[in-house]
């Protein structure tokens, strides 16, 4: 926890193993459990968990490690996911509903559906994703407590 | 069948129960049959989770095929309040123990997905959103 100018905000971090699906959702369940005990409201903590679980799953999906952060006070929630791993070459065919770049191996686990950066940007009032290819990606997702 | 449908397995206006829903799948529940009374409003029938994840309601019925626990995972993010694993494919006990740390019912149906779902449909049982409406899914 931290306090800065009369605010505070809470800060966990987590880490996310690439290829690890026995413990994928794992961070994003203790997010929402943690948003749950502060007392956050069923709506931002759904959307949240939702967001929050396809960040988390790209990385296991796609990177080879990476960490899932939350931050939180009374006005936002904001996760920010980092990645080492390929990178998305081209963001906007990425956003595409349907677009995906997962193997078969991954499909048949029932991923892959190209609906993952299509539902983190409906659920977050913000979405920012910046990436290099071959190095990483970094997702930003800021939801307001409306 | 439909027309044989009994009165007390149609769906009200709160729905079905979890019981219902068994029964209405000649179904077996293999975890947390205490909270098998809850009233459930909609369902979704799916494989792909990041579908499940745009477009299904949250306290919905999941059924599905997949049995890894990522489909548990895809539940607890959504609040859904069961899982109808289909074709009485059965998920291992770590999956299972999971669902039951998340109080989820989970329940086996003999049937395929489209029967099964269908048997639900015709009892009345919501639908989930469609595509141009995925946000409000989230909801």
């Amino acid at each position: 926890m931290v306090v800065e100018n009369n605010k505070t905000t809470l800060h966990y971090k987590f880490d996310v193993q690439g290829g690890d699906f026995t413990k994928a959702g794992d961070a994003s369940s203790r997010v929402k459990k943690i948003l749950q005990q502060i007392g956050a409201g069923p709506e931002i903590v759904r959307r949240v968990a939702i967001a929050c679980y396809e960040a988390e799953m790209n990385v296991v999906i796609h990177a080879h490690r990476g960490t899932v952060a939350l931050d939180a006070d009374l006005a936002r929630v904001t996760i920010t996911v980092e990645d080492a791993g390929p990178g998305i070459e081209d963001i906007d065919q990425a956003m595409t509903p349907g677009f995906s770049t997962a193997p078969d191996s991954v499909r048949e686990m029932g991923f892959g559906a190209g609906m993952g950066l299509p539902n983190m940007k409906n659920c977050s009032s913000e979405l920012i994703i910046e990436s290099q290819k071959g190095v990483g990606t970094t997702v930003r997702m800021i939801f307001d407590n409306a | 069948m439909q027309s044989n449908m009994s009165a007390e397995m149609r769906a009200t206006e709160n729905g079905l129960t979890l019981k219902q829903i068994c029964k209405l799948l000649d179904g077996e529940i293999i975890c947390r049959e205490e909270l098998a009374d809850q009233d459930v409003q909609s369902a979704c029938g799916c494989d792909l989770m990041s579908d499940v994840l745009a477009f299904t309601k949250p306290g919905s019925v999941l059924l599905t095929g997949l049995t890894n626990s990522q489909v548990i995972r895809t539940a607890e993010m959504l609040d859904l309040k069961a899982i109808v694993f289909v074709r009485s494919k059965r998920p291992d006990e770590r999956t299972i123990k999971m669902a039951e740390s998340l109080q989820l019912v989970l329940i086996l149906s003999p049937y395929p997905l489209y029967e099964s779902c269908g048997r639900l449909y015709t009892a009345g049982l919501g639908c989930c959103r469609k595509a141009e409406n995925a946000r409000a899914a989230t909801l």
